[in-house]
């Protein structure tokens, strides 16, 4: 291991944020507790001298796939926002926003 | 004569011969369903408004279960998870389009782990499916409703999806025969994201022969979904053939692990030499980066889960909830309150992880060293395939284990992956077929890989087997 992986309550929290969970007390601690477990087995890669190494990100040998910009049917407005909890006059309603 | 028993080539036949019709097979499947699912619990909703029988000329006029992550329009969708409660597609997925359009009903939604994280589909918002061998045990996940419906007759044949291995390890959990296609091979447009560059839908049913036609049912290319293949699709049935003379078959030496049921080596074995009485070749090769599948797959695939998790936001789909007071910020207090009703706890730990090895200061050491590993794994592959025309390996170390055996040591559960999950990585199409059954009843699973778009070696290799075995008409016991 080239630095100690931390992983910690703090830590936890903060990712929580980032990936925008309110956890629970009890969650930040069973998580804590599962991600250290995780990250321990995963540490195994750093076994592996991979400087040389391309990554893969995906299997298939695709470059850019465009297509013609041409306006094909859609959904409607209405169809799209219908899905959502609230909507009103064709926006999508969230809480407020500015204070 | 139990229709519901009968393969969908069976019934085609006798459809096409008017000794039957899709109306009696839609009401015997039907009546399975309201005979078994108070124990089996395979699907999340059954369709009550789904089109009773197929119209005359159609070419599958057969029930089929669809996955909870396929979109079916008009029809609540929810992945098996509460944030998508009452989510009801304005599209179907393209599988689900080509169902319909050739005369398939369906029958419902199957159960799943929630957004297909998991291997025993006890992380289902919705409950616990059984297996139809043993009502103790687990079917396997994720697509353990889907294997489950099969193997109790609630469905004739179904659609599954594999990330990791989980149409290919239920199949094998419920005696059943699950095919995860290659990378590109089958249209993902409809189906709710989990891994993008790892998920493929693929069939789920009764025998080989099942899985050549629904296979060629659903795969194409399709403008919808920029990562399916423009290459054609061959007609699958043609490879129904009984012969392997001079095939060359490989065996991983690194897949006789510490930890596998000696039961289910023995029944490799035995499939090894079913094989050999046909003729075919066998050779020890390496994988040797197999040891780092499991590590290399739950970086990356939840790296790819937290960022197509992000969505789910109160804003768009399903779900809304409001805290009582202000934390952060109304907006932000509703997106942190939502996720975290919202998702199970399977879900929650994917995202964590996968927002963690995505995050500033740990990319290059987590998510880009997965990458890249990813590289090396496959490198194994494309090496292995220049020795044999096949691989043949068991689908899972065990056979199914019971409800509530894995669930508090999440690692554990992952672990029993470890035959499916670089198959995945490398984009490749696997086979699981059964291959015997444990003292306690219990079905193991035979899985198969091939290059990439070699489908029709998979099934002949596959058909051959199953012609000279009979562990497919063994019927699940359930009363």
């Amino acid at each position: 291991m080239k630095n100690k992986k931390i992983i910690n309550e703090e830590v936890v929290r903060s990712v929580a944020s980032l990936a925008r969970i309110n956890l629970q007390a009890a969650e930040v601690k069973q998580l804590t507790k599962n991600l250290e477990d995780i990250l321990h087995y995963v540490a195994k890669l750093e076994q592996l001298d991979v400087s040389r190494i391309q990554p893969t990100s995906h299997v298939l040998p695709l470059e850019n796939v465009y297509r013609e910009d041409i306006v094909k049917p859609s959904l409607s407005q209405q169809e799209a926002l219908s899905i959502g909890p609230y909507h009103t006059k064709g926006h999508f309603n969230v809480p407020k926003v500015i204070a | 004569m139990n229709l519901h028993e009968l393969t969908a080539h069976e019934l085609l036949d006798l459809i096409k011969a008017k000794k039957t019709s899709s109306q009696d097979v839609y009401a015997a499947v039907k009546k399975q369903i309201q005979a078994k699912e108070p124990q089996v619990h395979a699907y999340v909703r059954v369709n009550e408004n789904a089109p009773m029988s197929s119209p005359p000329k159609a070419d599958f006029p057969i029930p089929i279960a669809i996955k909870d992550n396929m979109c079916i329009k008009g029809q609540e969708t929810t992945c098996a998870s509460a944030i998508l409660k009452g989510f009801k597609p304005p599209y179907d997925a393209t599988v689900v389009k080509k169902i319909k359009q050739s005369g398939g009903m369906i029958l419902g939604n199957a159960n799943m782990d929630e957004f297909a994280f998991g291997s025993s589909t006890e992380n289902s918002h919705f409950g616990v499916t059984r297996n139809p061998w043993n009502l103790a045990c687990v079917p396997g996940g994720s697509s353990g409703g889907s294997a489950a419906a099969v193997a109790a007759h609630e469905a004739i044949w179904a659609l599954g999806s594999d990330t990791g291995g989980s149409i290919r390890q239920p199949a094998a959990f419920c005696g059943v025969v699950g095919l995860k296609p290659t990378y590109g091979r089958v249209s993902r447009y409809g189906l709710i994201a989990f891994a993008s560059s790892l998920d493929q839908i693929g069939p789920i049913t009764k025998d080989v022969h099942d899985a050549a036609l629904l296979l060629k049912m659903i795969a194409g290319y399709d403008p919808m979904d920029s990562t399916s293949v423009d290459v054609p699709v061959p007609d699958y049935t043609r490879s129904l053939v009984n012969n392997v003379k001079n095939l060359k078959i490989g065996i991983p030496k690194e897949y006789f692990i510490e930890g596998i049921d000696p039961q289910v080596k023995q029944s490799l074995e035995k499939a090894i030499d079913v094989f050999k009485q046909c003729g075919a070749q066998f050779q020890q090769i390496s994988l040797p980066h197999t040891e780092y599948a499991i590590a290399t797959y739950y970086i990356t695939a939840t790296a790819e889960a937290s960022s197509n998790l992000a969505r789910y936001d109160g804003v768009r789909f399903g779900l809304r909830e409001i805290p009582g007071q202000t934390r952060k910020s109304p907006l932000i207090d509703m997106f942190e309150e939502t996720r975290d009703k919202g998702f199970g706890a399977e879900a929650k730990r994917r995202i964590m992880l996968g927002t963690y090895s995505l995050s500033a200061g740990y990319y290059d050491d987590y998510y880009l060293r997965g990458l890249k590993v990813r590289t090396l794994i496959k490198e194994d592959f494309d090496n292995a395939f220049h020795q044999c025309d096949a691989i043949l390996t068991p689908t899972a170390p065990t056979t199914a284990f019971k409800i509530g055996e894995k669930v508090s040591n999440p690692l554990d559960m992952y672990l029993s992956d470890i035959f499916t999950i670089s198959v995945n990585l490398a984009g490749l199409p696997a086979m699981s077929l059964p291959c015997g059954f444990s003292r306690e009843g219990l079905p193991i699973g035979l899985q198969i890989i091939t290059k990439p778009f070699a489908e029709e070696m998979l099934f002949r290799v596959a058909y051959t087997y199953e012609q000279n075995t009979d562990w497919h008409q063994r019927k699940a016991p359930i009363q």
